[in-house]
């Protein structure tokens, strides 16, 4: 490598810079100091140990409680991004073929939630799934009821408000899917004779698979570390690993056990966020291939 | 897209289009109706309407003080993450360096984490450092937050962009940063605008990192927000919602003329 080559590549590391520095100043090194304390102990009496020990951990490994725990979370999370799989795709299509000036002002409605905040809309969910709120007396009206469910602080009440919160998430997913779609392909099989239905299934849906799977990743992994929706949703019912970490930090104090907790959410979510992409790399390659 | 491959949406899907839009819109319109109510309790306004959770925000000094401080936090984080961020998206949209998707990533890793996790680890940080409660220290892991969505509209922006006046100028003798002031930075102004107000809107609305670090000299709206719905039922989290939900709506249509808001909300691909 010649002097002039370096001094090339030095521009774009000087304008990184202040960004990098930041970055590592305050993500990096918190990070790390986060990985250390998981192995700290913890005594009630004199607080967090320094020294390495495995305490944590094999708390966490030898409890029947956080096995619970991580799997409450994960059937949660799963069953949002099923629903937001089974209702975000057939309105997407929905939103595709209505005229230019409805798309725009039902792009606005659907994914202007966005920019409000999820406590906001989580408040207006607890009182809509209250026991004397508009969803129970609605049921009962329509009989469908004799008396008011249980929503808050239920499972089924949770997954609903992330439904809610996530599912612009699996639009803007297969929207972008969508826009890529080679529609010769389509016009090809419907003018061979297949019909709608088997266009669909043989043409369509396989081109919005990977859409649909960049979708679910992203509802699945906002869904097991959401905080807020079952913090209030939830309560102490339903508790999730995100509240479990709150609740080692904020009231029971012990940070390492707090520590060694979301160590393994971190640790779950990139096992299953780099396992979906390379099983869907491989698969899409048997498709497109 | 060709809309004749697809057809014409039947009785069916409008149906199910309405009863989604129903259940998307249901959550803030109660809220909005509630916060109209005249009871001391959480109900509809159909049997007498008031102003008066309105009113008791005037009221509730911890209210307004942690809608002013979220509002401070999120111009100055804000702002500081566009001015971080435009040079690094310069870099990363044209150099071709060693490293290039290495940076990129690192710079996008804090939409990946879970906020809980940065949460526990500024937490942790913040009692090292000795900087509990301090406004400057919020700003700067705001500041950390925010960067990705400055970034990615920002980086959207220059690589869209039409390098020929910025040639020309450089050809014509201005030096190279009276080209970027004079040519480069108006076009890409748009795209900087709605990185500002996009990350504006993240930090404003956080609430899962910011809990962990917030103290009663540091809460914003929406973690003294959590706290009241957790602790009671009191009608004027609907009204304070409803503000919300307003200013909300204000940045949306900003958004909307800055950088259109599909491009936002859809995000370019960027190379």
């Amino acid at each position: 490598m010649t002097r002039s080559d370096f001094g090339q590549n030095s521009v774009p590391w000087l304008l990184s810079m202040p960004a990098f520095a930041l970055f590592l100043g305050l993500l990096a090194v918190p990070m790390a100091l986060t990985a250390v304390l998981s192995f700290n102990a913890f005594d009630g009496m004199r607080g967090i140990q320094p020294g390495f020990s495995l305490t944590n951990y094999v708390a966490i490994l030898s409890d029947g409680y956080y096995y619970e725990l991580f799997l409450r979370t994960g059937t949660m999370a799963f069953g949002v991004t099923i629903i937001c799989i089974i209702i975000g795709v057939p309105e997407t299509l929905i939103l595709a073929r209505m005229r230019p000036a409805w798309q725009g002002t039902f792009f606005v409605v659907i994914l202007g939630p966005l920019l409000i905040s999820v406590v906001v809309r989580t408040l207006g969910w607890q009182i809509l799934l209250s026991r004397e709120g508009p969803v129970n007396s609605i049921l009962i009206r329509l009989h469908l009821v004799d008396h008011p469910i249980q929503l808050l602080f239920s499972m089924a009440g949770v997954i609903i408000v992330l439904t809610h919160v996530l599912l612009p998430f699996m639009i803007i997913a297969v929207w972008s899917a969508l826009q890529r779609l080679d529609t010769q392909v389509s016009h090809a099989a419907r003018s061979l004779g297949a019909g709608a239905l088997t266009t669909f299934g043989r043409i369509t849906l396989p081109q919005l698979m990977p859409g649909i799977l960049s979708g679910a990743i992203i509802v699945f992994t906002l869904s097991a570390s959401a905080f807020a929706t079952p913090a209030i949703i939830g309560g102490r019912r339903v508790k999730v690993v995100t509240t479990a970490i709150y609740d080692e930090f904020l009231n029971s104090m012990n940070w390492p056990l707090g520590a060694a907790i979301a160590v393994l959410l971190l640790l779950g979510i990139v096992f299953v966020v780099v396992g979906s992409n390379q099983l869907t790399e491989r698969k899409f390659k048997q498709v497109f291939a | 897209m060709s809309n004749r491959v697809i057809g014409q949406n039947g009785p069916v899907a409008l149906t199910f289009h309405t009863l989604l839009t129903v259940f998307i819109l249901a959550p803030l319109i109660v809220v909005i109706l509630v916060s109209l109510s005249d009871k001391g309790y959480i109900s509809m306004p159909f049997d007498g309407a008031s102003l008066r959770w309105y009113r008791e925000i005037l009221r509730a000094p911890e209210l307004l003080s942690a809608f002013l401080l979220s509002i401070r936090l999120g111009i100055a984080s804000a702002t500081l993450a566009s001015a971080v961020a435009m040079p690094a998206a310069l870099a990363i949209a044209r150099y071709r360096f060693v490293g290039r998707d290495g940076l990129m990533a690192f710079f996008m890793s804090p939409m990946m984490i879970p906020h809980v996790v940065l949460g526990i680890a500024f937490l942790r940080f913040f009692s090292i450092m000795a900087w509990t409660g301090s406004f400057a220290a919020l700003v700067l892991v705001h500041m950390l937050i925010v960067t990705p969505f400055s970034l990615r509209l920002t980086l959207a922006a220059v690589i869209g962009l039409d390098r020929s006046a910025e040639h020309a100028a450089r050809s014509l003798g201005a030096s190279r940063f009276v080209a970027f002031r004079r040519t480069l930075l108006p076009l890409i102004l748009p795209g900087v605008a709605g990185g500002w107000v996009l990350a504006f809107i993240q930090s404003f609305d956080d609430v899962t990192m910011t809990i962990f670090v917030a103290t009663p000299s540091t809460t914003t709206l929406p973690v003294a927000l959590y706290n009241r719905i957790t602790q009671s039922s009191d009608p004027i989290t609907t009204s304070v919602s409803t503000v919300m939900i307003i200013g909300a709506i204000f940045f949306m249509f900003s958004l909307d003329r800055m950088v259109g808001l599909n491009n936002v909300l859809i995000g370019k691909r960027t190379g």
